[in-house]
């Protein structure tokens, strides 16, 4: 049983009043991987590092399984890391690399160099054992530093941004084999990431923090469908949703000549607060280019092949917003044409808090 | 790929200012170097022809080398001071580095709030003449009976050797990734581990430095082996300041005597030559 929880652990650094991480509430299930995302400083490898025994937790407790580990030294804590940088050791060969942590555990030599024999099969680094680390590609490197993790048996990987060194092809490839891998030994695993869409490719769930603050954690379609607030909704997809200034009418959202129903229960919340300070949330393929809605000129085509994104500056409630709005790869527009934007739909809408308002159904869970 | 005139130009500036600097700098080689090889050069010669008008062209001899060799009753010999010299110098290197190393691991990977104080401190030492301090290091030596004896220069060699250590080596540790002292702990070391498999492997060149450094500093120190330990205990440079005298200067053999005296210098800097360009220049180039 590995199960792995923080129960309202808080880091703050010294010479610093805002903590890393804030009374983080989370728990990882047996056997997920459990992928925490956010952008630069959102406390995300620090909230690693204080699970790996890097960092000291200030307040608050982890635990593994039944085990409080908050104080425990990290060798003590029976989890594996996977660095950024790898750091692989220079001087040993990728053999004594993969086997250091079995020769710390005092494990007779015959049975390391099976085990580590074992582990190059699995990775495919039969072949470059005798290799000292400077001699591998970025690729082979990080399968050296999977392998020395994996040889342990941990109870928990923990894998900080591992595959930010490899270049774009690369980095998909090894995310399916990290993937694959930690789903054939079904080890507890928590990954760190700034890519959201390594995020949502890889997690059993995902873990959403900013400024240390864990802002959401759920399944990666209930992330994209259903995001908790704005700072969710703006991080979550790819390409980015629409969040535009919005207003209010008897029961309908007002977009230009468009009018959207709004769901009764955000139509009831909605009249209830005032219709002050809306934002509309709205994911590009819920917009279309057409004659009704708020007019608006086309400043960027990005033309992908299958699909186009059109970059549009619209004026809606007095400002002027940017947004994208996704169109067939057979739709003829140009940068400096000007069109009308149409909502299709779905909308989500965020109250002046920042928080999404509940939906009829969601209100009813 | 065609050149143009102006690449040309720029090329051919940049071969003449190239050409002239390696010219300085075999001119500034050649005049250091210059006393150490008119030495070597007397030390072939005899006295006659050593303190007449400079030559180049004379009949080598080894006599004078033979000279500087022999011993006489009741003075320090070449073996004994050889001997003692080796023992001070080995003895307090190796103490350098094993204090310097625990020290310098600390100071780089656990730093304390005033690291930097320390830091100072250790080099603070160095500043004071060490004229100013011999006469209350002599009456402590001699309250403890340690004057003319080894341990007195081992202690002070180390003492002396130790500041160096400590801020050369720590810069070769902060040289080291944090990643892979985290990676170890990680991986199940104590700090005794980290420090003997991964730090100190990573950072040889740099203690392979910092060992010839220590080594030459104590080998060739004089003044402090004069002081406190002048009689047959003592090393080299007292050795070979013996072989000046007020019956006239000998000067083929005082060249000879000093040639033996710089030779375990030369031979160990040359044998540690790569390693020690490399951990000088560790941290130069990230």
């Amino acid at each position: 049983m590995s199960e792995v929880s923080y129960r309202d652990a808080t880091k703050t650094y010294p010479g610093t009043d805002a903590p890393a991480v804030n009374r983080l509430n989370l728990t990882i299930d047996d056997g997920e991987l459990l992928v925490l995302v956010g952008p630069s400083g959102s406390g995300k490898s620090t909230a690693l590092r204080m699970l790996a025994g890097l960092e000291a937790c200030d307040e608050g407790s982890i635990f593994i399984g039944d085990r409080d580990v908050t104080l425990a030294q990290p060798k003590d804590r029976d989890v594996a890391m996977i660095f950024q940088s790898y750091a692989l050791y220079p001087h040993m060969t990728v053999a004594q690399n993969i086997g250091f942590p079995l020769k710390q555990q005092k494990v007779p030599k015959d049975e390391r160099a099976r085990q580590v024999r074992e582990a190059a099969r699995i990775l495919d680094l039969e072949d470059y054992l005798d290799r000292k680390p400077k001699q591998l590609s970025g690729g082979q490197r990080q399968r050296v530093a999977t392998g020395r993790a994996i040889v342990r048996h941990p109870q928990v990987f923990l894998m900080d941004e591992p595959l930010s060194n490899l270049d774009a092809k690369l980095r998909v490839q090894t995310r399916a084999e990290l993937a694959d891998l930690q789903a054939r030994l079904g080890v507890t695993t928590v990954y760190v990431t700034h890519d959201q869409v390594e995020a949502m490719t890889m997690g059993h769930r995902v873990a959403i923090l900013d400024y240390g603050e864990l802002q959401q954690v759920a399944r990666p379609g209930e992330l994209y469908r259903h995001p908790v607030n704005l700072f969710v909704a703006g991080f979550i997809g790819s390409p980015a949703m629409n969040l535009i200034p919005t207003d209010t009418e008897d029961g309908m959202v007002v977009f230009g000549t468009s009018r959207i129903e709004m769901d009764p229960a955000v139509a009831a919340t909605v009249s209830r607060a005032g219709a002050k300070d809306l934002t509309m949330g709205i994911r590009p393929q819920g917009l279309s280019l057409g004659s009704e809605g708020v007019p608006a000129e086309v400043v960027v085509v990005e033309e992908l092949g299958s699909e186009t994104f059109v970059f549009v500056e619209l004026e809606h409630l007095g400002q002027i917003v940017r947004g994208r709005v996704r169109v067939d790869a057979e739709y003829r527009v140009s940068r400096g044409d000007y069109t009308n934007v149409e909502v299709l739909g779905p909308v989500h809408l965020f109250g002046a808090d920042g928080l999404r308002l509940k939906t009829a159904t969601e209100q009813g869970d | 790929m065609t050149l143009t005139a102006r690449d040309k130009q720029l090329r051919g500036q940049s071969r003449w200012g190239t050409a002239a600097l390696g010219l300085v700098t075999w001119l500034v080689a050649a005049l250091f170097f210059f006393p150490v090889f008119w030495m070597v050069l007397n030390s072939f010669k005899t006295e006659l022809v050593a303190n007449t008008k400079p030559v180049l062209l004379f009949e080598p001899t080894l006599d004078r080398w033979e000279a500087a060799i022999d011993s006489i009753p009741g003075l320090l010999s070449f073996s004994e001071a050889f001997f003692n010299s080796f023992l001070i110098v080995i003895v307090s290197t190796v103490l350098v580095l094993v204090l310097a190393i625990p020290a310098a691991y600390a100071l780089s990977i656990y730093p304390i709030k005033a690291w930097r104080d320390a830091l100072f401190f250790f080099i603070s030492t160095k500043f004071l003449p060490i004229v100013a301090a011999i006469l209350p290091l002599w009456i402590m030596a001699k309250e403890l009976g340690l004057l003319n004896t080894h341990l007195v220069l081992i202690i002070l060699y180390t003492a002396m050797n130790l500041p160096l250590a400590v801020w050369m080596l720590r810069s070769f540790f902060g040289e080291v990734p944090r990643e892979l002292i985290e990676a170890a702990q990680m991986d199940g070391t104590g700090l005794y581990g980290q420090i003997k498999d991964v730090m100190l492997p990573i950072v040889a060149p740099g203690v392979a430095a910092t060992a010839l450094l220590c080594f030459i500093f104590a080998w060739n120190e004089f003044f402090l082996a004069v002081q406190l330990n002048p009689v047959e205990g003592s090393t080299v440079p007292v050795w070979v300041s013996t072989n000046v005298t007020t019956r006239g200067n000998f000067m083929a053999k005082l060249s000879a005597a000093s040639t033996l005296a710089v030779l375990p210098v030369v031979i160990a800097g040359w044998i540690a030559q790569k390693k020690m360009i490399r951990g000088l220049s560790m941290g130069a180039v990230k």
